[in-house]
């Protein structure tokens, strides 16, 4: 994924006469058939499958006839556009995915930058941040509804305090739910970061630091413009790594909301599931087939100019 | 960064560390900081510690923040022996073992699989293993949902389909991106002359993998298995999808006892199952602790 990470391809050492190309390295290419398999078929040949089945009519089991009688066209496609719910769902995603990954990646930045400061208790402070890393979404979705329940949580907690009149009811509430989801899965994700951005400093050359200072720059500037440019690909892999799961968010949502209350936490994903395995085959796996193009719009510019980038060079 | 004045070099440079005071407001902002996100992160584990140690009239009636008047163990035992899923009531138990049914083999598999990928890409390359490799990167952004129902179709196809084996094989597909990943960058940061030294001694492909760098990469095994083993005892949808009713991991018999709505809702004893469903992937994380870090971080900054 970065500059370091060359491939150390080793095709020199046939000095003599090289055999047959297609023999060359066998053990190789056998011992990768899996990847192969899985490519072809799995990566490839299913989300062809995919996006050929979302223009049938397939109810229950997919059609018999995808290029027949019964191809449907776009049909699909403009159902979805026009069901309230997916527009919910994907207005949900837009604001839950952006917001997420900027709070994961400035608090988790910050966390680090604080946890370099030649701090005591250290690994105390690591294991903390990190531990919410370990567990599943569908543990961090339970707990976070029960903190967030207004007759039972935060809410009722305060309150008996004696603040009776304060209010955290943002999981009950329409409007504010998919906020509620923010809270949760930045809860669970930041210590990932600030695990992957604390590494990054790490490993920075002192040489850096002793120049800064020699040259009387702060601290703070000397991580705005050296330190942040100089972690661009931790960042990438970081970025990447979330990314991919922020788009997959599922089992949160269920656990968390169940895309409640009524249709105000719907996300795409619960929303292919729900057509996929209950209902409309064709009308899950068109949803699907807009989420990929969603992520392809996002990932095929980036993934051009790293391999592009790092094949030219 | 670290400290300089052990260096001899630096020795005849004017400039040492320079002293820092004990508590100079800079120290207790970073310690504020720290301290307050450590609350944030800690509050949800402890409530639900708390909670899973009281009775039900103590959860009813108290706050949820207070500890527990009385402890009992009550709660544990209920969630593990007979916490009811819908129509079950055999308690957590049974998706434990299924989950470590499912976890143990998808762990082994995937592993073997990965690892053999990246030790292909990073030293045997050959005409279009960059192809795949791209490919398989590419494809760890697809959606899930793309390509669930082609995967049900072909687990169908061989048989498999809602049984374990199903839920193994998917682990396995899934996995394989970040783990070809992970061990590709792994063994290409191995000197090469290794590889070069064992290849002019005749070893071949299987050869140098055992012998050489199969036991200089124990480090990287680790981390694999931390990260498999916790992100597959974690998964929902595919154990949800693949392993059929009987089969049901922890997570999604967790989820069906949480959520299930019948009846009271006892919160100690939701809150005592999701402590043990978590206490696999918790003991693991706290156990390998620094392994763990060390490990990401690894992955990471060679990634």
């Amino acid at each position: 994924m970065t500059d370091m990470a060359k491939p150390v391809a080793f095709e020199a050492v046939d000095v003599e006469r090289p055999p047959l190309r297609i023999f060359r390295h066998a053990a190789a290419k056998i011992a990768t058939t899996p990847m192969m398999l899985t490519v072809i078929f799995v990566f490839i040949g299913g989300t062809i499958w995919t996006m050929v089945y979302s223009l049938t009519a397939s109810r229950v089991l997919p059609a018999r006839d995808p290029f027949g009688k019964d191809f449907v066209g776009l049909v699909q496609y403009v159902r979805l556009f026009q069901s309230e719910r997916w527009l919910i769902s994907v207005k949900n995603l837009g604001i839950f995915g952006p917001l997420t990954l900027l709070f994961m990646f400035v608090v988790g930045f910050l966390l680090a930058v604080f946890m370099d400061q030649k701090i005591r208790f250290e690994n105390t402070f690591r294991t903390i941040f990190l531990y919410p890393f370990a567990l599943s979404f569908v543990i961090t979705g339970l707990v976070w509804q029960w903190m967030l329940n207004p007759a039972f949580g935060l809410q009722k907690s305060v309150r008996d305090v004696g603040w009776t009149s304060f209010s955290f009811d943002w999981i009950a509430n329409r409007q504010l739910v998919v906020y509620t989801l923010v809270i949760a899965a930045v809860w669970q994700g930041t210590g990932l970061v600030m695990a992957l951005m604390l590494a990054g400093l790490r490993g920075i050359d002192d040489e850096i630091w002793r120049a800064s200072r020699v040259d009387g720059i702060p601290r703070w500037k000397t991580y705005l413009y050296i330190v942040i440019p100089m972690l661009r690909p931790v960042v990438v892999t970081a970025l990447v790594i979330v990314a991919a799961g922020i788009v997959r968010t599922y089992d949160l949502v269920v656990a968390m909301t169940g895309g409640g209350p009524g249709l105000s936490s719907q996300f795409p994903t619960l929303y292919v599931y729900e057509f996929m395995f209950v209902s409309n085959l064709s009308q899950g796996l068109a949803a699907s087939t807009v989420m990929l193009i969603t992520v392809a719009i996002i990932v095929v510019p980036w993934a051009f100019f790293e391999f592009g980038r790092r094949r030219t060079r | 960064m670290s400290a300089v004045a052990l260096n001899p070099a630096e020795a005849v440079e004017p400039s040492g560390p320079k002293p820092r005071r004990r508590f100079a407001p800079a120290t207790i902002m970073v310690y504020g900081v720290l301290i307050v996100a450590a609350v944030y992160y800690l509050i949800p584990l402890y409530v639900m510690v708390m909670t899973s140690l009281k009775g039900l009239e103590e959860v009813r009636l108290g706050n949820i923040f207070a500890p527990p008047l009385e402890v009992t163990l009550q709660p544990w035992v209920k969630a593990w022996t007979s916490a009811c899923t819908g129509l079950y009531c055999e308690g957590l138990q049974v998706g434990f073992w299924k989950s470590v049914r499912i976890t143990v083999p998808s762990v082994i598999v995937s592993i073997a699989v990965g690892s053999v990928n990246g030790y292909a890409l990073a030293n045997w390359r050959f005409k279009g293993s960059e192809f795949f490799f791209t490919i398989l990167l590419v494809g760890s952004f697809i959606p899930y949902q793309v390509l669930l129902f082609p995967l049900v179709l072909m687990t169908s196809a061989i048989g498999i389909y809602s049984t374990i084996w199903a839920v193994i094989v998917v682990h396995t597909i899934f996995g394989m991106p970040v783990l070809t990943l992970l061990f590709r960058n792994y063994f290409a940061s191995l000197p090469i002359e290794l590889f070069k030294a064992a290849r002019v001694d005749g070893a071949g492909f299987w050869g140098i993998f055992f012998r050489i760098m199969l036991p200089m990469s124990l480090p990287i095994f680790t981390v694999a298995i931390i990260l498999q083993v916790t992100g597959i005892w974690n998964d929902y949808l595919f154990g949800l999808v693949f392993a059929g009713q009987p089969n049901y991991p922890m997570t999604v018999q967790l989820n069906n006892i949480v959520n299930s709505i019948q009846g009271v809702r006892e919160y100690n004893v939701n809150m005592a199952a999701t402590l043990l469903t978590g206490l696999v992937p918790l003991t693991i994380y706290f156990v390998s602790g620094r392994l763990f870090v060390r490990g990401i971080a690894a992955g990471a900054v060679k990634g």
